[in-house]
């Protein structure tokens, strides 16, 4: 239930960050309970974006709903729709043939990058430095470009179809994509130098933000949030899919526990998801970049769970067929929601400073934790 | 060379001739004073503009492109737009000193000026006390912060008006010791003094090391008395909004701002006056063929050059450095610059005092 908003008899200051706040990047609604500075409490109010968008889907048949879910988590709106297209191929038990799943993890992997860069520089402005935000959009406008070139869109890309994707690569795409990799390894070097090195960033960083590795743990967080507390819990490397148990990575493991090593994290696997590029780029291999499929798509009687690794961390979907054209129930497990739930916990006793630079780590999108 | 003492030499002549003395002088407040707001409101929009395009330099972008050639008027037309919009107070809030705090803060900035030599000879007024009439005035620039801060009925307006007033309480210390080693090394409080002693060479290339070491902490201490990045906190958008001036809108807003920019511009000509010289041109030592080739360019030049690179090194900090948190930023001046600047101080005196600087 809402508190009553202002100060208490303790002297304790009741402020609302959000729904409308430049802190929170989206209507994410925390009610903090402050002494001073120092934080006591921090709850978050959420339901601000909530577009019920696990009932729409049940109105929607198994090809439609896969574009919906675009719209939950929209800096990795490819990575969601791998997740439904895997779930619904499971069902169905479609072979998808092999280019079109090298397709598919190429274009997890950009849109990883992407939506790391969008959250390098959204960092480090809630840290108060506003020109990272602008380098980093230099290198993510390149993706977003051969996002546009490949599908059409630059943000909602749905890309993916059950058994494969909707079209073929264009012709340049190995050449956009291997102009990129070239743009962003002559830019490393620079968000180093900008942000990483800095000192002001460092101790705004280091020691900030515990989140041990039973907390991380109990609280479900998955993905760079649980890494940097040295979690090893990246989907790609645990469950493999699509072709991630053909490629050469590794799973980025932090064991310091605070702000910092989450950054870190973030950092070290925009690296990786370029490694994993460079060794796919070459090697797409022919053939049909769909498989065949009827027109009309049932699901068997029975309930299907599919995890993918978002920029995030682990998103779940789980449907529950009654052997329909439409899902009878769908569930998301979205990996912003357990992510925040830790917060919390973060933030207590740290300044009011702190709690935005552990939001910014937190790598928080309102859409995918609300749905 | 061409002083500007001239132009007004022939003002003052002209009225005298013209008016009684006590009407002459009457007059001459009257210009002086339109100098001044004129000065004031032509040095917020260029570096307004001068910010904008510095940003956009960094930021790899363009800028204020439209209104006008380059986008320099961009900032006359965001006056004319911040003058037309409603200048709300909101509900429970201290109506006199939410409406009085911008007016203070203006007020302080435009007292500042007075002894500021802007080129030879052509300062308002020149004070014998002018160092330490700076940073007197400087510091009731805190009072309208908290007034703002607590006027508003706003917890973030609050919180960014208490930080602000422990932030410049904290550093007026260590720019207040780094500029008495420029007096130390001159023996004088007066602005015109100190441009004078530096006739043969700027306090910072004189003074060695120590000057050096002061010059640093000074420009430290006044990005962080100004409330600029990365000691913004006051103002610390991620997390409070806007702070202290999170309730004011159109012109009250405008004035906040208006008022920042000129004490920017203020402290960087104190700046440029205790350590680069002020006016004084580019002179070493006893080479009197060069000193006199630099006379050549106006002094006046050589002022707002000097105080404009110091503007633009305390802008290139804003648009790169992360901001500080409260306890890093109390930290900072009470446990690093303001021990520093206590042994600096003492090893100018003993500079001074054995003559070791040029």
């Amino acid at each position: 239930m809402f508190e009553e908003i202002g100060t208490t008899t303790e002297g304790d200051l009741i402020i609302n960050v959000g729904p409308q706040h430049p802190a929170t990047h989206g209507v994410l609604h925390l009610v903090i309970t402050l002494n001073g500075e120092t934080i006591k409490k921090v709850e978050p109010h959420l339901g601000y974006i909530h577009r019920s968008i696990e009932k729409m889907c049940e109105s929607l048949t198994y090809r439609q709903f896969i574009y919906v879910t675009s719209r939950m988590d929209y800096l990795s709106a490819h990575i969601n729709n791998h997740a439904c297209a895997l779930c619904v191929e499971k069902g169905l038990q479609i072979e998808v043939p092999p280019r079109a799943l090298v397709i598919r993890v190429i274009m997890d992997e950009l849109t990883r990058i992407a939506s790391h860069e969008l959250w390098w520089g959204a960092m480090a402005m809630d840290l108060g430095a506003f020109t990272p935000f602008f380098h980093a959009f230099r290198e993510r406008e390149s993706i977003n470009e051969i996002m546009e070139e490949t599908c059409g869109a630059r943000l909602t890309m749905n890309y993916n179809v059950p058994g494969g994707v909707m079209a073929d690569l264009h012709k340049e795409f190995p050449k956009r994509v291997k102009a990129f990799i070239t743009l962003y390894k002559s830019k490393i070097s620079e968000y180093a130098e900008l942000v990483t090195g800095n000192i002001i960033f460092q101790n705004r960083m280091k020691m900030v933000g515990h989140l041990s590795v039973g907390d991380a743990i109990s609280y479900g967080c998955s993905g760079p949030t649980a890494r940097g507390s040295g979690v090893s819990c990246d989907i790609r490397k645990l469950y493999p899919y699509a072709v991630y148990d053909k490629v050469e990575f590794d799973e980025v493991l932090e064991t310091g526990c605070d702000s910092f090593s989450r950054y870190i994290v973030r950092i070290r696997e925009m690296q990786q998801s370029v490694r994993i590029i460079e060794q796919l780029i070459d090697n797409i291999p022919d053939g049909e970049f769909q498989a065949k499929t009827k027109a009309v798509l049932k699901l068997p009687k029975g309930e299907f769970y599919t995890r993918v690794e978002t920029a995030r961390g682990e998103l779940g979907v789980f449907i529950v067929s009654e052997g329909g054209t439409t899902p009878y129930r769908i569930k998301f497990r979205s990996p912003g929601f357990s992510n925040l739930s830790a917060l919390d916990k973060m933030a207590r006793g740290s300044k009011l400073g702190d709690l935005v630079a552990m939001m910014g780590t937190l790598d928080l999108v309102i859409p995918d934790i609300d749905r | 060379m061409w002083s500007i003492s001239k132009i007004t030499e022939i003002i003052q002549h002209w009225l005298n001739q013209t008016f009684n003395p006590t009407w002459a002088l009457i007059f001459e407040m009257v210009i002086a004073g339109v100098c001044v707001i004129g000065l004031f409101a032509v040095l917020g929009l260029v570096l307004v503009i001068m910010e904008r395009k510095v940003s956009a330099w960094i930021q790899i972008r363009l800028g204020p492109n439209r209104v006008g050639p380059k986008g320099m008027f961009q900032s006359l037309a965001d006056t004319v737009k911040l003058l037309v919009k409603e200048g709300m107070t909101p509900d429970g809030a201290d109506k006199f000193l939410f409406n009085l705090a911008p007016v203070i803060a203006m007020i302080v900035a435009m007292l500042l000026m007075a002894p500021i030599a802007f080129a030879k000879d052509f300062r308002l007024w020149d004070l014998n006390i002018g160092v330490l009439y700076v940073s007197a005035i400087s510091s009731i620039m805190v009072i309208s912060i908290l007034m703002a801060g607590w006027a508003s009925n706003n917890k973030y307006s609050l919180m960014g008006a208490m930080r602000s007033g422990a932030q410049i309480v904290s550093y007026e210390l260590s720019a207040g010791l780094s500029i008495m080693s420029i007096v130390v090394l001159t023996g004088s409080l007066n602005l015109s003094d100190i441009i004078y002693s530096q006739s043969d060479g700027w306090w910072i290339f004189k003074g060695h090391f120590p000057v050096m070491i002061a010059f640093v902490i000074f420009i430290i201490a006044v990005t962080a008395e100004t409330n600029r990045a990365p000691f913004d906190l006051a103002e610390a958008e991620s997390e409070l909004t806007a702070g202290f001036h999170t309730e004011y809108s159109g012109m009250k807003f405008a004035l906040f701002f208006l008022a920042e920019y000129v004490n920017v511009f203020i402290v960087c000509a104190i700046g440029a006056t205790l350590f680069l010289g002020g006016w004084m041109p580019f002179h070493i030592g006893h080479w009197d063929s060069f000193n006199h080739v630099m006379d050549y360019i106006p002094s006046s030049i050589w002022f707002f050059g000097k105080t404009f690179f110091l503007i633009f090194l305390i802008m290139w900090f804003r648009w790169t450095f992360p901001r500080l948190r409260i306890d890093q930023l109390l930290n900072l001046e009470w446990k690093y610059l303001l021990p520093i600047s206590i042994f600096n101080i003492l090893l100018v005196t003993v500079m001074a005092i054995l003559k070791w600087h040029f």
